[in-house]
């Protein structure tokens, strides 16, 4: 949750990518947030564009007929790995959020155990099965879409 | 709403995005693999397949519900990551009128074009 203060966030921006000694999970929320702002960025145009079908069929197969172009067939891959990749690690969002694989409260004796090490097993399963479903999405986009 | 309130919106949604927007995908987006919801088979965007989806009354409350929460979650979003960069109370102000004012539109846009297409169908 925000709490708005006009100073504390020192690294703004850049802090996103400076993983320190957060490692991978740092570069996953710097990641999650990119593909979210992308995924609204898509969001606002396929409203626009997918509103064209109130038009009828002649409309609809002519805008069709131009997103039919490599450009824009990269582009849905991108969204994709955005949606594949947000979601899946959305929910592991979700169950952290919720205690779930954070493991349990110990003793704060050295040499430290945190937290993030209990939750690694979650966020390499994040990615495994983001991997499968861009796999899946790109196979079908490129190789078997009718 | 409060923050807490507001937050725990901003999961419920997450969560609808991640059930509804899956499924979503899956019919646009795996249509060689599942070729699921495509009445007349081949490309889930041939006219015949859009059409037929726009008759449902079920696919057009999905939409509705995707499309609020959709933009609910990506528009709270894209305000925490924006508060957080550390912006005077009187520009969050702002933002939150702002993002709001675009969330309204954009959900009237969608919210039009997903019943108005189910009429233009149905008649």
């Amino acid at each position: 949750m925000t709490d708005n203060k006009t100073s504390g966030n020192r690294l703004g921006v850049k802090g996103w990518f400076a993983g320190g000694r957060w490692g991978m999970e740092r570069y996953i929320y710097a990641i999650h947030r990119l593909t979210g702002l992308g995924l609204l960025l898509f969001l606002t145009i396929h409203i626009f564009e997918s509103s064209m079908r109130i038009y009828g069929a002649p409309v609809w197969e002519r805008t069709m007929a131009f997103l039919d172009h490599p450009l824009f067939a990269a582009g849905e891959f991108l969204i994709i790995i955005g949606f594949a990749f947000h979601a899946i690690n959305g929910l592991r969002l979700v169950f952290l959020e919720l205690g779930f694989g954070v493991g349990k409260a110990i003793e704060p004796v050295y040499p430290y155990r945190t937290s993030v090490q209990v939750q690694r097993p979650l966020a390499i399963a994040v990615m495994i099965l983001s991997a499968l479903l861009i796999a899946a999405g790109g196979i079908d986009l490129f190789f078997i879409r009718p | 709403m409060n923050k807490t309130a507001s937050w725990f919106w901003f999961i419920a949604a997450g969560v609808a995005v991640f059930i509804i927007g899956g499924l979503h995908m899956a019919v646009i987006h795996l249509d060689g693999i599942a070729g699921i919801f495509n009445p007349a088979g081949g490309s889930s965007l041939a006219w015949e397949n859009v059409s037929g989806r726009n008759g449902s009354l079920v696919f057009a409350v999905s939409y509705v519900i995707l499309l609020g929460a959709a933009l609910y979650h990506g528009l709270y979003g894209l305000y925490n990551i924006v508060s957080e960069l550390g912006i005077s109370e009187k520009a969050n102000g702002l933002l939150k009128k702002a993002l709001l004012a675009a969330g309204v539109a954009l959900f009237t846009v969608g919210a039009y074009a997903a019943f108005a297409a189910r009429f233009i169908t149905v008649s």
